[in-house]
């Protein structure tokens, strides 16, 4: 499972990844999540915080079509996960989802669903985005496929979050992104220092750690103890 | 070590029992739950780690900023007594950390430093199930847990454990799964939080915790939403200062 999440990695982080791609690097991810979730597909939409709604990739183009109808029909799991900022795990849709979403439900009964599992795609506050995975049997996630999943949303924020920064400051670091508290206070500093977004404030850390050649975390201790400041020391 | 009236043991054990709310929120739950151990006991800190999606301990909530660097620091070094009690389900009661050098040779130290002498851990369980484990710390000499210290805590954190694990049972099997998620994102939004208003306010994030924690209580208001509210716009952290 490691190797496939590894993989997915090292190919956002491949510095001959042109911009263009984050599209085709999501697909990879809704490919990967599918065959490991043994789904029927799965799509990954950018949702913003100033209202952009929109089907970013998805493995098919039915899986893409059941994904872009809970933006016309404004609702569904998608939509709530982001709302509310955790996963909306649906293991058997005809067990009070009809109520939940009434349009969104039944369209997907229709087409043969009997499962979706929504992802929020964050990091704390910073949204980007929600993955959704389609399955046509019921039942939950097993111990072995939430963690898959919830590994490969954590690709698919990566991707994301990459597709903002600058052509030089492309990382090249094809490891997992160490998530301590460290670094989120940093991002929360970084923030108010530059008056940026949290995902900008993001950004802007990665590209000063990788432009200084150093770890991330180091970055991010420096700035909590005030030993650096991103507005004045930014090179 | 036990203090308390039974009046106030009673009202504990309430509280900690009530999770089926609408409005239940992860991470308020275990802040409360941290801060109610150390009262029981009268203890220096309690800190609560829980396993995630993937079986890794998180660090999920402390009583102060000292113990959660203490927590994080064992989770790091995959040693210490939380460690133990969540692997084994058993309880690890008054251990002297000046004398545990032998037995966890990077904790010890780094706890004594932070001036805990004893620590203890207690497994959150319910049956064969453990989800997580709390650790509470003593920093008096002489404050070992006595006589009934031990059932006490124990029985405070498998009423917690089946608080939760009833979320499970009675709304299905994903909700504690959505809920743990969305806690620990929350942890995160916290973590963020601080680090926005330690920047704005000039103040270490310690004190920027307490400054969020304090306007939550204030205006009966979840952790988690003021912590959303501080970091929703660049300009946010500045309004929240203001008011």
């Amino acid at each position: 499972m490691t190797d496939r999440v590894q993989a997915l990695r090292d190919l956002i982080a491949a510095p001959t990844t042109p911009w263009e791609s984050t599209g085709a690097v999501l697909r990879e991810v809704c490919h990967a999540t599918t065959q490991a979730l043994s789904a029927f597909g799965a799509g990954i939409s950018v949702l913003t915080d100033d209202g952009t709604r929109g089907v970013y990739a998805a493995t098919d183009p039915d899986s893409e079509r059941l994904e872009e109808l809970q933006f016309v029909l404004g609702e569904g799991p998608c939509i709530d996960a982001f709302a509310a900022r955790r996963p909306v795990l649906i293991a058997d849709l005809e067990d009070g989802a009809v109520a939940r979403w009434p349009g969104y439900a039944t369209a997907l009964l229709a087409d043969g669903m009997r499962a979706v599992f929504a992802f929020p795609l964050q990091i704390g506050a910073a949204r980007v985005g929600v993955m959704d995975v389609f399955r046509e049997r019921a039942g939950p996630l097993t111990g072995h496929e939430l963690p898959l999943a919830l590994s490969f949303a954590d690709v698919a924020v990566e991707a994301l979050l990459n597709r903002h920064r600058d052509a030089g400051a492309l990382d090249g670091s094809a490891t997992e992104i160490i998530r301590t508290p460290a670094l989120f206070q940093a991002q929360g500093m970084v923030m108010v220092q530059l008056g940026v977004s949290l995902g900008e404030a993001f950004a802007r850390l990665r590209a000063y750690a990788f432009a200084h050649d150093r770890r991330l975390d180091d970055v991010a201790r420096d700035i909590i103890e005030r030993r650096l400041r991103l507005d004045r020391d930014l090179s | 070590m036990t203090t308390l009236s039974a009046e106030r043991l009673a009202a504990i054990f309430v509280e900690v029992a009530d999770t089926l709310v609408d409005d239940f929120d992860l991470m308020e739950f275990l802040h409360m739950l941290a801060d109610r151990a150390t009262d029981l006991v009268g203890a220096a800190a309690a800190g609560l780690l829980m396993a995630d999606a993937h079986g890794r301990l998180e660090y999920m909530a402390g009583s102060n900023e000292t113990v959660k660097l203490v927590e994080l620091f064992q989770l790091q070094n995959q040693e210490g007594p939380c460690l133990e009690a969540f692997a084994t389900g058993a309880p690890v009661i008054n251990v002297d950390l000046g004398q545990a050098g032998a037995r966890w040779p990077r904790f010890a130290p780094r706890a004594t430093a932070v001036g805990f002498l004893s620590v203890h851990a207690f497994p959150l369980r319910l049956r064969q199930q453990v989800i997580g484990a709390m650790n509470v710390f003593g920093d008096r000499r002489g404050g070992d847990f006595t006589g009934a210290d031990v059932p006490i805590m124990q029985a405070l954190t498998d009423v917690a454990a089946i608080g939760l694990l009833q979320e499970r049972a009675v709304r299905h099997g994903e909700i504690l799964t959505e809920q743990l998620q969305g806690a620990l994102n929350s942890r995160i939004v916290i973590e963020q939080a601080k680090g926005a208003v330690a920047q704005a306010a000039g103040v270490s994030v310690d004190e920027a915790f307490r400054t969020i924690r304090a306007y939550a209580r204030r205006h009966n208001r979840r952790l988690t939403d003021v912590a959303h509210d501080v970091v929703a716009a660049p300009d946010a952290v500045a309004r929240f200062l203001g008011r």
